[in-house]
């Protein structure tokens, strides 16, 4: 009933706007065309949205700075992404400037004034061969130079001694699994899950017994990780933005990538543009009364994967490699776990 | 020829019609329902994003007592979005972008007296109906309509236990989706087979209205694309229904383990984005044959480039074809594909960049009319420039890696293809209601619905960019389960004020609509001293277009402005329409 009666405010609306319009007497028959003056206002009024438009994207850009990912990449494959992208945003950004600041300013400039003739200019093949070769020259660059950082990023097949681990999605929640001191991940399928062998290791596989499962993500600086990504049920995505890492979890396949880690949690928690953003979310935490925020590095579901994805997380942990060891020595192995 | 006609009823003239003017219409109607209900969810979603533990009584009032006293729960978030974007994308940019203007414009300005197949066309109408009454009817069911996004990808939308919304929620989408499908292939093939053959004396193809192109190219791409997007759904039913395993394999849900075996959702990803991502371009071509033929004509100049325009239309089309894998750089596709696409997906900002050069050259010394359907087409290019730039980003394989699926995705399609298309659509309506009703739009209610959306399109999606580039997913149905977020909150508030403003700002647009249809100005009979053809045809719609013979066509439709040697203009007006045979000597183009 209620929905109802929104739906007639909503036609009352309606009413009332028309109703308005005729009091105006804005009804009557008016020049089907529009006016010297009509086009005056809106020509101004299209130099304000310029202006509102440039506005829009200054404001974003500064005072949003803050919000946005802190500008030091937690991977090594990262800086390359980092290069790539500022790259191609000043380019977007000085192409944006430029067509939109044409498009508003001829809109203005050239609004229709009664004597006025406009002239016919109806083709330029130089002016057109202009604008088709500038762009294919700066897009060949861009395209060169973004395959090259895709072949870094997702090229791992010359890593020496990776660490290998086995990231492992389910509705609504992320397990791991190190590959031990064999290197070597068991095998793992959905037949096998049963009671703690949460993530399906086929325990007959000898390479599986030394396996080390997992529910925080720890890292090791400096050394190569080459991720296994693997799901139970529909496909996840493990989303690692401060690593520029990301990769969907499939069901009935592996999927792969691999990044190392440059930055501690704790270099990160020192990071200036960490301190400002913490600063701001512990405000606002305040103001509500919630706990304050502590830094630290996310694994995130990426993919729509049911009623609970927007919470589905798990904490990664980037220590130097001798501490990474020393806790990776101190945990269960699959064997241990199920006995 | 009239009086010859057999006799029109109700039925016949208004329900089951066969003549292109009122199938448009239906086209048009339709869609603007469906554009509301779409519109209407993402302003309730928009709100559960910024107050997230809020009641409204609004969202209790029509979602339902299941709402935890007027708060969203994340089932219903996520069906409204899989909904908003599913009647966005398909009912209101395909079905009513396309099947308005193609129907409406196609005989008008080719010279013809209707459609190839008018039987064929009502048959299109209908479909696109059922197909529509489904989908509404699936809002309405216990499990709640479809909820795995608009892409449906498998197994989230294959298993019932993975979520309520694929239940009878999905199965309903797929019967819609295949009448849809259905639909959209008999009117494209209809447009094709119109275009080809029913072409009026001396209307040649390099004489066509950019917009008679753009609707051309965009059925080809239709009739390519669209029944491969039919068999990925029908491969799914049979997994949801029977039991095979095309996109399934070794899942182990709700405690147990299911018997699909061999199957690869990645399959299911490539059939998909073969239609998807065409389907961008079924959605903004036509946007840009209106905003052309727009644009032309309020610049009282002619379109510039009109050969690069359907050179770059076609090559668009081409390219279209060829880049789906965009979509998947991080789905586990091998990197090399990824290579490939990201070079086939830049390639395609060349043949944008030309279009939207031109059309900013031909807003050059131009004598700009700035009515509402010219505002309409200047916020086109000018949001398709804004979204359009980030897909050099999205398009980048590497750069997608950070990017993908966050809101930075949800604000680039928003603004290229949502925003641009729906622009591109309002431009239509603006400039061709007179032909449509025989009466003109309010002006100042035009301006005014124009400013209010045009701001609040670029308050929404511009600093959506920037909580993309924060690292925020998509398709969360609240952020607060990450501290991380918290500090998004009030870009969340601005985008939400802007979407409610931008939400409600429509309604000047339907009162406009439909009391102008009622109550409006008669319209004369070329409003817009336009070349084009439909402006040669009696306000009143008649059955056959043209009272007498069929017009000759002697020139193309852009003779605006167009002097002759002693720099006079042609019967001293500034357009020639395409009817009006070449004076002695004149350079034709």
């Amino acid at each position: 009933m209620k929905a109802l009666f929104f739906i007639l405010i909503f036609i009352a609306l309606i009413v009332a706007c028309w109703q308005f319009v005729k009091l105006l007497g804005l009804t009557k028959v008016q020049n089907s065309t529009a006016t010297e003056k009509e086009n005056n206002i809106n020509g101004w009024l299209l130099l304000g949205l310029m202006v509102f438009i440039y506005g829009l994207m200054l404001t974003s850009m500064f005072r949003g700075r803050s919000v946005l990912l802190p500008r030091l990449s937690a991977s090594l494959e990262g800086y390359h992404i980092d290069n790539l992208f500022i790259i191609t945003m000043c380019l977007i950004f000085t192409v944006q400037f430029i067509t939109q600041f044409l498009i508003f300013y001829y809109s203005f400039k050239y609004r229709g004034i009664n004597d006025r003739k406009a002239i016919f200019f109806a083709d330029s093949s130089k002016l057109e061969a202009i604008w088709t070769i500038i762009p294919a020259i700066v897009l060949t660059l861009l395209i060169g130079y973004g395959l090259w950082t895709w072949n870094e990023v997702m090229d791992s097949s010359n890593a020496k001694d990776p660490l290998v681990v086995e990231v492992y999605a389910k509705q609504y929640k992320w397990e791991a699994r190190y590959a031990g001191a064999d290197k070597t991940l068991g095998q793992g399928n959905v037949n096998y899950i049963k009671d703690l062998n949460t993530m399906g290791v086929n325990m007959e596989d000898a390479y599986a017994k030394d396996d080390v499962p997992t529910t925080v993500l720890y890292l090791p600086k400096g050394r190569k990780v080459v991720f296994n990504f693997r799901s139970q049920d529909v496909i996840h995505s493990a989303y690692m933005p401060h690593f520029r890492a990301q990769m969907n979890c499939v069901p009935g396949m592996i999927t792969h990538f691999a990044f190392t880690p440059a930055v501690t949690t704790e270099e990160m928690r020192k990071n200036d543009d960490i301190i400002t953003k913490v600063n701001n979310i512990n405000i606002l935490r305040k103001e509500k009364g919630a706990e304050p925020y502590e830094f630290d590095y996310l694994l995130l579901c990426n993919k729509i994967c049911g009623s609970s994805h927007y919470n589905m997380q798990m904490k990664v942990v980037v220590v130097e490699e001798a501490a990474f060891n020393t806790w990776l020595a101190s945990q269960k192995t699959m064997a241990q776990l199920l006995n | 020829m009239s009086e010859h006609h057999h006799k029109e009823t109700f039925v016949t003239k208004f329900i089951f019609s066969q003549d292109h003017k009122m199938i448009s219409k239906q086209f048009l109607i339709t869609g603007m329902i469906m554009g509301t209900i779409a519109l209407f969810m993402s302003m309730l979603f928009r709100l559960q994003l910024s107050f997230p533990d809020t009641s409204f009584s609004i969202i209790e009032a029509f979602l339902g007592k299941g709402q935890d006293g007027g708060i969203m729960t994340p089932d219903t978030y996520m069906s409204l979005v899989t909904i908003h974007g599913t009647i966005m994308v398909f009912f209101v940019l395909t079905a009513g972008l396309s099947g308005t203007f193609s129907n409406l414009l196609i005989p008008f300005q080719i010279g013809a007296r209707d459609m190839a197949s008018g039987f064929m066309n009502m048959i299109s109408y209908w479909l696109f109906f059922i197909s529509s009454v489904i989908m509404v009817i699936s809002l309405f069911i216990q499990t709640g309509p479809a909820s795995g996004g608009w892409t449906i990808y498998p197994p989230l939308s294959a298993l019932p236990q993975a979520m309520s919304g694929s239940g009878l929620g999905m199965t309903l989408w797929l019967v819609s989706m295949a009448l849809f499908i259905a639909s959209s292939l008999i009117g494209a093939l209809n447009y094709i087979v119109t275009v080809l053959n029913l072409r009026t004396l001396g209307m040649k193809m390099i004489r066509l209205p950019l917009t008679i192109w753009a609707f051309f190219v965009t059925a080809i791409i239709g009739v390519v694309s669209f029944p491969v997007l039919l068999s990925a759904a029908l491969l799914l039913i049979f997994d949801r229904s029977f039991g095979t395993s095309f996109y399934l394999s070794d899942i182990f849900i709700q405690g147990e383990v299911l018997h699909y075996q061999g199957g690869s959702p990645i399959l299911f990803e490539h059939l998909f984005w073969f239609l998807g991502h065409p389907e961008v371009y079924i959605v903004i071509l036509p946007a840009m044959g209106i905003v052309s033929e727009v644009m032309a004509t309020n610049a009282r100049k002619p379109i510039f480039g009109y050969r690069a325009m359907i050179g770059s239309i076609i090559a668009i089309a081409f390219l279209s074809t060829v880049v789906w894998g965009h979509h998947m750089f991080v789905t586990g596709m091998n990197p090399f594909l990824g290579s490939v696409f990201t070079f086939t997906t830049l390639l395609i900002a060349i043949p944008s960049a030309v279009k939207a050069f031109n059309w900013i050259t031909t807003l050059w010394k131009g004598n700009l009319q700035l009515n509402t359907a010219m505002l309409f087409s200047i916020g086109f290019v000018s949001t398709f420039i804004t979204g359009g730039l980030t897909g050099i980003v999205l398009g980048d394989s590497a750069l997608d890696i950070n990017v993908h699926d966050t809101y930075f995705v949800v604000a680039h399609f928003h603004l290229v293809m949502g925003v641009s298309a729906i622009f591109g659509m309002f431009a239509g309506i603006y400039h061709w209601f007179p032909k449509m009703y025989g009466r003109m739009m309010n002006k100042d209610l035009g301006y005014l619905h124009f400013w209010l959306t045009c701001i609040s399109a670029y308050g929404v999606f511009f600093p959506m960019h920037f909580i993309g580039l924060a690292g925020l997913p998509r398709r969360y149905y609240t952020n607060t389960a990450f501290p991380i977020f918290d500090d998004l909150l009030h870009i969340n508030h601005v985008m939400t004020i802007f979407a409610l403003i931008g939400g409600l700002a429509q309604i000047l647009f339907f009162a406009n609509f439909f009391f102008s249809m009622k109550k409006g100005p008669k319209a004369p009979q070329n409003p817009w001293h336009s070349n084009s053809l439909e402006w040669t045809t009696p306000i009143e719609h008649i059955h056959g277009n043209w009272p007498g013979e069929l017009p000759t066509v002697h020139r193309w439709a852009y003779d605006y402005s167009k002097t002759d040697e002693n720099g006079e203009l042609y019967n001293g007006q500034d357009f020639t329409p395409q009817i009006v045979p070449p004076r002695a000597g004149e350079e034709m183009l």
